[in-house]
């Protein structure tokens, strides 16, 4: 039997109401040994931050495993500035479709009044150069545009990663 | 994407104009990370959270009603076991959220949040009130038509699915930007609820049916390695 999909329709500016949860940006809970935070805005095609917007992410565990009851998941509305912060783990290497290793990485949707349907980015991490190299998603990137999928480490364990909905460095989303 | 859901350019909502991303989309091949997706097996969520109209010490006013349907995927396979969030106006046509400065009242004993998971057959119910329509700044006497918010996640990333639920017969779906943002007329059919009085509750409320469809979850493009 086939059916027809419903259709998406933007989040809206409510979405407040219901779905930060007190510990959606704990993928793992804070002190975890090896946790990384990342932290970033999410800023529109006219240099505004969104305060209206929600970050969620999924990923695999640090040996690159979905199977053994790890969360995987977060979500963090974002707050007056724009900013959205996930406090997590860095995953580990993943078999690729059709051979070869994806680098670590975090699957990104981003939700915003003014979206009619979730965008999709990847968070990789600029200090797994080698990986990255092999990396056959970001291998059919575009080589100037590859940065803007790269988290960079502004101190231990924090790494940094905006979200550009439109302009010069507007960030690769992708179609899933 | 499928062709079902809006363009991420719609100029007619006036919102997508500096946040709809402008360059084509990066083809992204399903991978681990895209066939698996969180699973909520043992959330808190309680049998109450499925009632939006007496967790405060009056209940909520307006149009009490009955909102039930089945999540299955596009395979025709029901989704178990995954969580539903719903948020919504209230009666008036007002949120309980600090940017709605609709001169419309609150109520009290309404906050619009919702929860439930599915069961075993994807079915899920929820307990409200009808929502108000509501007027916004999009465009000169710009109405929304009544609707509940839907946020699901079925079993995979790629079937994450954020929507809205509206209702049969609303005057207003000419004028309003976002459901018309959807291409197909057939689709748009698929966001209004129907009205089923084998779900009335006698003497009590009023029954809405609305079944979501998520992607298929496809096969398993390769083995777990």
């Amino acid at each position: 039997m086939s059916l027809e999909i419903t259709p998406s329709q933007t989040i809206g500016p409510y979405l407040g109401i219901v779905l930060p949860w007190p510990d959606g940006p704990f993928v793992v809970p804070a002190g975890t040994p090896g946790a990384i935070t990342i932290t970033g805005q999410v800023i529109d095609g006219a240099g505004q931050v969104l305060p209206d917007a929600m970050v969620e992410t999924w990923q695999a565990d640090e040996d690159g495993r979905f199977d053994k009851g790890f969360r995987g998941f977060g979500r963090s509305a974002t707050d007056v500035n724009g900013y959205y912060h996930i406090v997590t783990v860095k995953p580990g290497s993943l078999p690729a479709p059709g051979g070869g290793k994806e680098a670590p990485h975090l699957d990104v949707s981003v939700f915003s009044r003014g979206l009619l349907d979730r965008v999709v980015t990847r968070i990789y991490f600029a200090d797994e150069a080698g990986a990255n190299l092999a990396d056959p998603v970001l291998a059919q990137v575009p080589a100037d545009r590859r940065d803007t999928l790269l988290a960079v480490l502004t101190e231990p364990g924090e790494y940094r990663f905006d979200i550009r909905l439109q302009g010069e460095q507007e960030t690769v989303f992708f179609d899933v | 994407m499928t062709g079902v859901h809006p363009p991420l350019d719609y100029p007619a909502y006036r919102s997508t104009e500096f946040r709809a991303p402008k360059r084509p989309l990066v083809p992204l091949p399903h991978g681990l990370t895209e066939i698996t997706g969180p699973v909520y097996g043992s959330s808190p969520v309680t049998a109450a959270d499925a009632d939006l109209t007496t967790r405060y010490p009056e209940e909520a006013m307006g149009q009490r009603i009955i909102v039930t349907g089945r999540v299955l995927d596009s395979d025709g396979r029901a989704v178990p076991d995954t969580l539903i969030e719903i948020w919504q106006a209230n009666a008036a046509g007002r949120y309980k959220h600090k940017v709605d400065d609709h001169p419309a009242p609150l109520d009290p004993n309404f906050d619009g949040a919702g929860r439930c998971m599915t069961d075993s057959e994807g079915r899920y119910r929820f307990i409200t009130i009808k929502p108000g329509a509501y007027p916004w700044g999009n465009h000169y006497n710009a109405w929304r038509p009544a609707h509940i918010h839907f946020s699901l996640f079925g079993r995979a990333f790629t079937q994450r699915l954020v929507t809205q639920m509206y209702f049969p017969d609303d005057q207003l779906f000419s004028q309003d930007p976002i459901f018309n943002s959807v291409p197909d007329e057939k689709a748009r059919q698929r966001m209004i609820a129907q009205f089923e009085l084998g779900l009335t509750v006698p003497e009590w409320g009023l029954g809405f049916s609305w079944d979501i469809v998520l992607r298929g979850r496809e096969a398993t493009v390769f083995e777990e390695g």
